[in-house]
């Protein structure tokens, strides 16, 4: 029998092999299923990985020197920067016939902008220069290289040159150079001076700060769900309802009520000036530093942490408590060996949701961190709508993207995923 | 059938929702009491006149970035912009902006003087249609400065004399302009020095005297509240929002004049708008930027036309009947000190000066 069935393979009852209409019907199951949750996909696609992926790759993009300044950029290979001479004709010539399509375009301001990121003074040398440029003709007006130099002598300037010719290329490192802190010269990639590194300590800055707000969130979120899963349902309700609510609440409201609970006129320096605590000229500073943004945001994100360890905790069965107790456990015993580790499912899935939403938060940090207090999202913001300096925005976001990653990796080697519990 | 019922409602419903469009306009400016200022100054008053409607939007702060997105997509869906003369700067480098001719398109002034020369300076840029001017200034809580109440800008740094807190901007402008002027440094050499990076470095360490002491604000709303509630005994905002601390509000506040930094807001028109649309909005603009209509505006908020037909026309508060011409910037009482906000440099080094001040803030 089973000797048969291993050499001749099964048949079906229309003599198909068994095997085959299996993966047969196997694959027209997978192909509805696939088809039922095309639309899902779509969407995530369209929405969601297609927009912030063209996001990303402003990181590395660098077109626009090479498509405003087409022909310099060609001439300039020829030229050696590190000669220290400037370069010839050709280049200057190149320059003037691209410079003028550029002006009629309107494209020049906006390479000076770009340049601008790497050399302050950049911006204004391209506006300056356009007014002047528009007015000549490249193939009669020649040759360029005097005439540019007295436009402006910073064309007089051998950096000017090797600035145009380090960022030439189609794509760039310098943005993520730039993002830690390092900057891409024409002599060869260099750390930004040391009174312009800011952005590795905010890095840093981030994940601690967070770390410490989902550590908080823990061992204040921990009690609080297990009271809610031991309670009988309807006072649990009850107080389910004091969680929800502030969870409800605008983000922004929560947080300036933050700021009138916590300033130095605030109700708590009142309250402990009152009691004599503290003297009325020594007031507590709570406000405006690591401390303002740590307590407003474990506020904010303490529903993120209780939530998921209270549906875990309902599904473990009192009985086993009692069973460990009425085994000898002591009441410390039964709850370490035998609840916590049954619980801790709820409280990885409460951390990674709490550290996650914690190390991109912009707004709690914007309003009561003060300077000590902001995060690395505060400088994203900055550069995506103040300094318009996407490419640096777009690199800083795929480092933090990365860093939450990585440790989301880390979290599935020592923890392991499979261990994390919404419900 | 009755799907195709549905099609045919949906197109129709489109079509007379297009239709209304047509006869709206989107105007994107800062919210609050500046743009009801706009509201009774302009839009009423051409809407009464047009029938146009025209629909507020407040996303001035956003605006530089939501333009650069709206560009990108090729839907621009706002129709004019109302933004600070440096993002105009800006907006106008990225091409997002379209270029005018401010005689050709504006209104001149009552007496035949062209609209280019009668905004004088304070057109920036090719792209910017001036409105306001404002400036940043400094508040103090007048009960706690002490009997001798602030009179010149170091103040600020004077911690012997003003002890207590101080609210200052988050960005380095204003800021580092005042320290250096505050260390000794001549005024017409500010931007000079500050174009180096020891001058950079000087204006940081005069600032670093007086560091523990700052409250960063980062909303100009936030000042006000601060010396309202007595967290600092004074700090820089921009004199329209002490204006209506003091006189709307009556909180016991005073204000300098010394060394304000004069700033200009206006419009922008977006780049990439079908001809239609655009049309309308020029007409707009002919109508709501010429003399009367600026100086109009003055009569809600304290923020100075930006003609200079318009000054002598400038009345009295809407609500509080106070003569407003005292508590403009550019009143000659009030302008014997002043910056005007050098554009040119910031736009070439905010960005260098900002990485440094903020990487000074964060030790």
């Amino acid at each position: 029998m089973t000797d048969t069935s291993a050499h001749q393979p099964m048949i079906d009852a229309t003599g198909v092999p068994l095997k085959k209409s299996l993966a047969r019907s196997l694959r027209r199951e997978k192909i509805r299923a696939l088809l039922l949750v095309s639309p899902l996909l779509l969407f995530v696609l369209l929405t969601f990985i297609f927009p912030i992926g063209s996001m990303l790759f402003r990181s590395v993009e660098n077109d626009i020197v090479s498509n405003v300044l087409p022909r310099t950029v060609v001439e300039l290979q020829n030229w050696d920067a590190k000669s220290g001479e400037l370069p010839d004709e050709a280049v200057f010539a190149a320059f003037v016939a691209d410079f003028v399509v550029a002006v009629e375009e309107k494209n020049h301001t906006r390479l000076g902008s770009r340049l601008n990121y790497e050399s302050s003074g950049m911006s204004s040398l391209f506006r300056k220069s356009g007014r002047k440029v528009a007015e000549w003709n490249p193939e009669t007006d020649g040759p360029f290289k005097d005439k540019l130099i007295a436009a402006d002598k910073n064309w007089g300037n051998v950096e000017t040159w090797a600035i145009i010719q380090t960022h030439s290329g189609k794509f760039t490192n310098g943005y993520f150079l730039n993002a830690v802190d390092m900057q891409r010269t024409p002599n060869g990639i260099e750390m930004q001076p040391e009174n312009k590194q800011i952005l590795i300590k905010l890095f840093l800055r981030t994940v601690k700060m967070s770390l410490i707000i989902t550590g908080m969130c823990i061992l204040l979120g921990y009690p609080v769900a297990w009271i809610l899963a031991n309670l009988p349902n309807r006072s649990a309700n009850m107080l389910m309802i004091l969680v929800l609510l502030p969870f409800w609440t605008s983000l922004l409201v929560r947080t300036s009520a933050w700021k009138v609970m916590l300033q130095n006129q605030g109700v708590i320096n009142d309250v402990l000036v009152w009691l004599g605590m503290v003297a009325d000229d020594a007031r507590l500073e709570i406000i405006n530093n690591q401390f303002g943004t740590i307590v407003a945001m474990t506020h904010i994100l303490l529903p993120f942490m209780i939530l998921p360890m209270y549906s875990v905790m309902q599904t473990i069965p009192p009985s086993y408590l009692r069973a460990a107790k009425s085994l000898g456990a002591t009441n410390w015993t039964a709850f370490w060996r035998v609840y916590f580790p049954q619980s801790v499912p709820g409280i990885g899935a409460g951390s990674i949701l709490v550290f996650i939403l914690a190390i991109g938060y912009y707004i709690t940090p914007e309003i009561v961190g003060g300077t000590d207090g902001v995060f690395i999202s505060n400088r994203i913001a900055y550069h995506i709508s103040s300094s318009l300096n996407w490419g640096l925005a777009a690199a800083l976001g795929a480092i933090l993207l990365a860093v939450v990653l990585v440790l989301y990796w880390a979290y599935d080697k020592i923890v392991g995923i499979d261990n994390v519990k919404l419900g | 059938m009755k799907f195709t019922k549905t099609l045919l409602a949906t197109t129709a419903l489109t079509v007379a929702a297009g239709a209304a469009t047509a006869q709206d306009m989107t105007v994107v400016s800062w919210g609050g009491a500046y743009s009801k200022s706009q509201l009774k100054a302009y839009h009423e008053p051409y809407s009464a006149k047009t029938g146009i409607n025209i629909i507020n939007d407040d996303s001035s702060a956003e605006a530089v970035a939501k333009l650069r997105a709206m560009n990108e997509a090729g839907n621009i869906t706002w129709d004019l912009v109302d933004v600070e003369a440096a993002d105009a700067i800006r907006l106008c480098d990225e091409g997002l902006a379209i270029e005018i001719d401010h005689d050709a398109m504006l209104a001149a002034a009552p007496d035949g003087t062209g609209a280019s020369a009668d905004f004088g300076s304070s057109i920036v840029s090719s792209c910017f249609i001036p409105q306001i001017v404002f400036s940043t200034t400094v508040g103090y809580r007048t009960d706690m400065v002490g009997a001798e109440a602030p009179t010149s800008i170091c103040a600020l740094f004077d911690l012997d004399k003003y002890p207590g807190k101080r609210s200052l901007n988050k960005r380095p402008l204003a800021n580092v302009e005042w320290a250096l002027l505050c260390d000794g440094v001549a005024k017409e050499d500010i931007y000079d020095v500050l174009a180096t990076p020891e001058g950079q470095d000087r204006a940081l360490a005069k600032l670093d005297t007086i560091k523990d002491q700052v409250v960063w604000w980062t909303a100009g709303a936030d000042t006000p509240q601060l010396l309202a509630d007595g967290e600092v005994v004074m700090g820089s905002t921009y004199n329209g929002r002490l204006f209506s601390a003091i006189a709307e509000q009556n909180q016991p506040i005073g204000m300098l004049w010394d060394a304000q930094m004069l700033d200009f807001d206006g419009w922008i028109v977006p780049a990439g708008l079908p001809e239609d649309r655009q049309k309308m909005v020029m007409d707009y603009l002919f109508f709501a930027t010429d003399t009367q209509r600026l100086a109009d505006q003055a009569a809600y908020i304290s923020y100075g036309p930006a003609r200079e037909s318009s000054a002598p026309l400038v009345g009295n508060h809407a609500d509080l009947g106070i003569a407003m011409a005292p508590h403009m910037p550019t009143d000659p009482a009030n302008a014997t000190n002043v910056f005007v906000t050098q554009y040119e440099f910031w736009a070439d080094y905010r960005d260098d000066i900002d990485a440094k001040f903020q990487a000074w803030l964060a030790k």
